[in-house]
């Protein structure tokens, strides 16, 4: 039976927190109800990356985009489109400009976009792998396991030119190479899939709109470096992630994609599932295979490297799960192919997570290469409320800030190192002139305060140093000795620390001084946040010649300290307030004033 | 005379038993425990040390170290307000206070008729829709500060 429409619900954890799984039902009890069930299918996906817009449905062949969909347009749609083949209009995607229906091909956050890694998301049924299957899932699979050799495997890695998308960028092909030469008993592969960035949800949504791209890489890398066994480490704070992979890892061991004699060509792999429990430092390699081992998630020095002695001290190839989806492509594409893509060092694309203070917040992949200005501004749709651009983070507690002198740098791993910062995992966080980047710092500190695992002074003693300054700084108690102290503190760490978190946690401090020091400066010495986020920086007052006594302000202030009258005017009186901003943002005439 | 043991139920004991010998155990196990408790009662760490031959104080040196496990009893709900990098810079902290303030307790307190918890998070994953809440599984996104009576209010019940 042939339908005639497709409807593609988004089940991405954002869409589906904000009732796509009513939608979907609400769908097919309507077209039930309606005697259609047979013309059409209703599919949950992953997801559409456009989640500013959420939740979204699309219909096919139509092409027609929905968007902030709710779980009462279900009998609209069903009863215009199903059955009497009209589109929904007043549901459809609209941008500023075009005010007309437009394709989805023409919505400019998805132009600029090409998609490797999220291929399938928002395509397919992540919980059925025919759906993978009918889109050439586990071709790569095959053709390794019946046409190549470890050898070619590694070979066309190499050409591919991928590299680890977990942050540090190490050439894929050879870690591998690493683990396949020793000999062992036993080999482990590991999927890194703790995701530990607070602000990034790439890997997220790729294990839940496509898990079995994960799996098959991780069966391809077990067959290269002659592993029988494999683990997803995942967070605990995803759920319908560990769902759909636990779904994923029992569909393919029903249809002998995994475990024993894959195939039938002897081959033999098996994967785990082992969950994180909420350390940001368990992202770090060596501590998260301590993890799998069941104990405190310490990092340990490396070399030996875990390619040589890894998990239960066995080599162990450990990626990123935006590495593993990239890999069943370039085995059926070619390395040749997936080297066009990119810039001179670094190839393919990269998915970023897009949010802050932009129009369209959502998941991006875009080829390396790409400017944060086409990122932001053409896919992102600007800066919301056209606000000032001050600053774009990448590589979140690890990286650092890119300011708008370097917008139009094409960034790949090398360029965004050069400016201080990292291309991490993928969260690109934009930031407008309301944001205080003494104030995001500390935010970044605390994080790591709270995330050092204790292990080497450096890094515990470090970060809280750190702290305690810019806390002081951002209170209007800060010095300028406290300033090079910063800076002589973060260098040492950089250089002591054991692991990548204490010899990366200074970055955000140490960027926003070199990029913005005349604000550090203004808080040491003019004891002012110009961006108003430090609010014992702030004064509010209000300004008589524009004050027309309305009152709003006083009736809002939760503390009273609002008095006057139409014809005295409002003042504030500074000694109760509170600083909460209130007055400041329900003035509709401009008569409150910040500093 | 021992103190009784503390009642694990079938499905937690059969959990258990599938884990028993695999290596790297312990956090696997933990995690069930922490889903029949909402925490982990000392009993129940002591009955894992016996259950699994391991000494107290490595199970204690897990469960101290990893943020999710808790040893004291949460909230029947629990708020979850992120503080990821993308919650923060929309408002995560406006939202935080407004739970305290609604609620009268602070971060990682429970209300004295023990409804409500709350917790500051790291990122939820729902960053699109910054600033995120959570109640128990549900998620709130783009909210203001307005709106957080509403939802505590549905919890109350
Ligand atoms: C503090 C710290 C946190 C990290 N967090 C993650 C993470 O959440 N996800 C990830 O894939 N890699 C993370 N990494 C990088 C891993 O150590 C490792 O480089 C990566 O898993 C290797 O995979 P790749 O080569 O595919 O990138 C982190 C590193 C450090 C130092
Ligand atoms: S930062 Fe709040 S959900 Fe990611």
């Amino acid at each position: 039976m042939a339908y005639k429409h497709f409807i593609l619900v988004c089940g991405g954890t954002g869409c589906e927190s904000s009732k796509a799984d009513d939608i979907y039902k609400e769908l097919i009890s309507q077209a039930e109800a309606q005697g259609v069930k047979d013309d059409v299918q209703v599919v949950k996906t992953g997801c559409f990356g456009f989640c500013e817009k959420g939740p979204i449905v699309k219909v096919l062949p139509a092409e027609s985009f929905y968007v902030e969909v709710k779980p009462s347009d279900a009998k609209e749609i069903i009863a215009e489109q199903i059955v009497k083949g009209r589109e929904v209009t007043r549901l459809l995607y609209k941008d500023d400009k075009q005010k007309d229906r437009i394709k989805v091909e023409d919505i400019q956050f998805y132009q600029k976009q090409f998609r490797i890694v999220l291929r399938n998301c928002g395509i397919i049924n992540p919980e059925n792998i025919d759906e993978y299957i009918a889109r050439d899932g586990y071709a790569a699979l095959e053709k390794v396991l019946s046409s190549m050799k470890p050898n070619d495997v590694i070979a066309e890695l190499k050409k591919s030119g991928l590299r680890g998308r977990g942050g540090a960028g190490f050439p894929t092909w050879r870690k591998w190479e690493f683990s396949r030469g020793p000999q062992a008993d036993q080999k482990y592969v590991v999927c890194n899939a703790d995701e530990g960035d607070p602000g990034a949800y790439m890997d997220r949504s790729t294990v839940e709109g496509d898990p079995h791209s994960v799996i098959e890489a991780m069966a391809i890398c077990g067959y290269t470096i002659g592993a029988s066994k494999g683990f997803v480490y995942i967070r605990a704070e995803y759920p319908l992630a560990i769902e759909r992979l636990k779904i994923a890892i029992a569909q393919a061991k029903d249809y002998g994609l995994l475990g024993d004699n894959i195939l039938g060509t002897g081959f033999s792999f098996d994967l785990e599932i082992r969950l994180g429990a909420g350390a940001f430092v368990c992202g770090e390699e060596t501590a998260l295979l301590k993890s799998i081992e069941g104990s405190r998630g310490m990092p340990i020095p490396r070399p030996p490297f875990p390619a040589i002695k890894g998990l239960w001290g066995k080599p162990t190839v450990i990626n990123n799960v935006e590495t593993w989806a990239n890999i069943p492509v370039i085995i059926t594409k070619g390395g040749d192919w997936f080297a066009k893509i990119g810039t001179e060092t670094s190839k393919g694309t990269k998915v970023f997570a897009l949010t802050g203070k932009v129009n369209n917040s959502g998941l991006v992949e875009v080829p390396m290469g790409t400017t944060l200005r086409e990122i932001i501004y053409d896919i992102g749709g600007g800066i919301r409320g056209g606000k000032k651009f001050k600053g774009a983070q990448t590589g979140g507690p690890s990286g650092g800030i890119i300011t708008e002198e370097f917008l139009d740098l094409p960034i790949d791993y090398e360029s965004l190192t050069g400016l201080g910062s990292m291309m991490g995992s993928g969260g690109l966080i934009v930031m407008d002139e309301d944001d205080c980047v003494v104030d995001v710092s500390k935010f970044y500190m605390e994080f790591c305060v709270d995330e050092s695992c204790g292990k080497c002074a450096p890094c515990r003693i470090g970060t809280n140093q750190m702290h305690s300054i810019l806390e002081r700084i951002t209170k209007g108690t800060g010095t300028m000795e406290d300033l090079d102290k910063l800076e002589k503190i973060g260098h040492a760490m950089k250089r002591a620390a054991l692991c990548g978190l204490g010899q990366t946690a200074p970055n955000p401090t140490l960027s926003t001084i070199r990029r913005f020091r005349d604000e550090y400066l203004e808080h040491i010495v003019d004891k002012k946040c110009r961006a108003g986020k430090c609010k014992d920086l702030v004064v509010f007052s209000i300004d008589k010649d524009k004050c027309i006594g309305c009152g709003l302000c006083a009736r809002k202030c939760p503390v009273n300290c609002i008095t006057g009258d139409k014809t005295q005017k409002y003042t504030i009186n500074a000694e109760a307030c509170i600083k909460c901003g209130e007055c400041f943002k329900v003035c509709k005439f401009g008569a409150v004033l910040k500093n | 005379m021992p103190a009784a043991r503390i009642e694990f139920s079938k499905g937690l004991q059969d959990f258990i038993q599938e884990w028993k010998d695999k290596p790297g155990n312990l956090i696997m196990i933990l995690h069930r425990v922490q889903q029949e408790f909402s925490y982990i009662p000392r009993e129940a760490a002591e009955r894992l040390a016996e259950e699994l031959s391991m000494p107290l104080a490595k199970i204690y040196g897990v469960i101290t170290f990893y943020h999710l496990f808790k040893t004291t009893k949460p909230g029947k709900h629990r708020i979850a307000v992120c503080m990821g990098t993308a919650c923060y810079l929309k408002g995560g902290q406006t939202l935080l206070e407004e739970c305290e303030d609604i609620l009268g307790i602070k971060g990682h307190e429970v209300t004295d008729d023990g409804l409500f918890s709350i917790d500051a998070v790291r990122c939820v994953g729902c960053c699109g829709l910054a600033p995120v809440l959570m109640v128990g599984n549900d998620v709130y996104g783009k909210l203001t500060k307005e709106q957080v009576p509403e939802i505590i209010a549905k919890y109350r019940g």
